[in-house]
């Protein structure tokens, strides 16, 4: 099923410059990996050595960061956003 | 591209150390770590001298040299050279010897905010910005507001939508857009960091500009040296929120000592406050692992209510790395401390204030901030802000008739003489 991708500023050189792009997958993880297929480099930018995701990337689906839900395994609807955001940030 | 500051050669990734132009970035697009800013320490050693700070003038400024933005177009009201007080009274309470407190209450917006924000500003300006954006627990948005209508920039700011009505209200008269968003701060975080890839024209200063912003932190430690004689403090106890505060005091006092202004390289412990509602470094350092699990905060500290500290895993390495320590304080706690320290004192912190009075009582009392060190205590919000916190527990001690017979009646006046027999010590030189 299809879910938009929001990407962040620092990641739209992969993408030709664009801020939002439609990937399919039932998991936040699915839809990672079929959006690095679609656009090479994400993947090495997004995850460490062990596949876990960059200690300062967060990922959310609509207004949830995955964290709390549960993780790259966190399920996604038809529709669903979700965004890629740096996480150094505020304060 | 415009110069930013005297001696800035650029921006570095913490983590990965790629290099960078002195622009509008914040994240290296490698990894996504921080951006800090990268700056020529022989250069500096050169330049600044213990005399040319004190012929500066009586704000952040006087350190220009070690921030990334020229003094000469500062968008400056007044931030910082705030009074060190030297707090026996407090001390005695605690049981230690040599306590100082940091008075941030005294900012021009009533928070240590107009250190960070003045650079920042000053620096967006510099690269040509003209409109100024923040995501705030309250103080940055005070301080945004205040700042940009000084420069007569735009300015937008965005807050959670259940913070203190005073905060609001000290924000809005400023006259610039405030924007309340029906979350928490973390909600409001990430709704800035995606606006400031769609807005790039904006100086988010905790966003794009976050490089920048978070080295006017250093100047609180640039005073504290400067003001006890050029001598780093023992001990060091800092509100904890983002965590960038704490990283960047312990920066500071260690460029003091590179640069030559301190003869000897600083040992200052360096302990955390933060609120029990919100304490993700605090679980982190008590459950002795690295990274920091974000939680979603509750209490009446608003002002340090991050669940998702930005610069917590830097922050807790501060920590252990000097030898401090973290903990947190429960709002009963803090309510308490608010009224000691003002009782002890004369000073009137907001809840970030009392965090950080509350946490130095049970560290003192665990002896981890000891009786043999010099010990310095940040307080960087004012109480104004924050009224609702001790409202319900402040009002008039009686109300009665005006007249002799009824006042006599109702007011024990007979040991007031012996209680406030103490000296009272002047500030720091």
């Amino acid at each position: 099923m299809s879910v938009k991708v929001r990407v962040p500023t620092q990641l739209r050189p992969l993408t030709g410059g664009a801020g939002e792009v439609e990937v399919e997958g039932v998991t936040v993880g699915e839809a990672l990996k079929a959006l690095d297929a679609a656009y090479p480099g994400f993947a090495e930018r997004m995850f460490d050595e062990a596949g876990n995701l960059r200690r300062f990337v967060n990922v959310f689906v609509g207004e949830q960061d995955v964290r709390f839900l549960d993780g790259l395994a966190t399920p996604v609807q038809p529709g669903s956003v979700v965004s890629v955001v740096p996480a150094v940030a505020g304060g | 591209m415009p110069a930013a500051g005297p001696f800035v050669q650029g921006l570095r990734c913490r983590e990965c150390g790629r290099s960078y132009p002195a622009e509008a970035l914040h994240v290296c697009e490698w990894c996504f770590g921080p951006l800090e800013v990268a700056y020529d320490y022989e250069a500096i050693a050169f330049s600044m001298s213990r005399d040319k700070v004190a012929a500066g003038p009586r704000t952040i400024w006087r350190y220009a040299d070690l921030l990334p933005a020229r003094a000469s177009g500062a968008v400056d009201l007044g931030a910082g050279f705030t009074p060190l007080l030297r707090a026996d009274r407090l001390a005695a309470e605690f049981g230690l010897r040599e306590l100082w407190l940091k008075n941030d209450t005294v900012n021009p917006t009533g928070s240590f905010k107009d250190r960070v924000v003045s650079v920042a500003l000053t620096r967006a300006r510099e690269l040509g910005f003209k409109v100024a954006a923040c995501a705030s627990t309250g103080n940055l948005a005070n301080s945004v507001a205040a700042h940009a209508a000084r420069a007569g920039m735009r300015s937008v700011v965005f807050i959670p939508a259940d913070l203190e009505v005073p905060k609001v209200v000290t924000t809005s008269v400023f006259g610039g857009t405030v924007v309340a968003l029906t979350g928490n701060y973390d909600d409001v975080n990430r709704l800035c960091a995606e606006l400031a890839s769609e807005h790039p024209s904006w100086a988010f200063v905790n966003v794009n500009i976050r490089s920048y912003y978070s080295e006017g932190s250093k100047t609180l430690a640039f005073e504290v040296a400067e003001q006890l004689g050029w001598r780093a403090p023992d001990h060091v106890v800092v509100p904890v929120a983002s965590g960038s505060q704490l990283t960047k005091v312990a920066k500071g006092l260690r460029e003091l000592y590179k640069v030559g202004l301190l003869d000897e390289e600083p040992h200052t412990r360096v302990s955390g406050a933060q609120a029990a509602g919100c304490a993700p470094v605090v679980a982190a350092f008590e459950e002795g692992t690295d990274f920091v699990k974000p939680v979603k905060p509750a209490g009446i500290a608003k002002s340090l209510a991050i669940g998702n500290p930005a610069d917590g895993a830097y922050a807790l390495d501060e920590v252990r790395r000097s030898g401090g320590a973290l903990a947190a304080a429960s709002d009963e706690e803090i309510v308490e401390a608010i009224r000691l320290l003002a009782r002890t004192e004369g000073v009137f912190a907001e809840t970030a204030g009392g965090v950080t009075v509350a946490v130095l009582a049970k560290l003192a009392a665990r002896g981890v901030v000891r009786p043999d060190e010099r010990v310095v205590a940040l307080i960087t919000g004012n109480g104004l802000k924050t009224l609702d916190a001790v409202a319900p527990v402040c009002g008039p001690t009686v109300t009665v008739a005006p007249n002799l017979e009824a006042f006599e009646a109702a007011v024990q006046v007979t040991d007031w003489e012996e209680m406030t027999a103490q000296p009272v010590r002047s500030t720091a030189p």
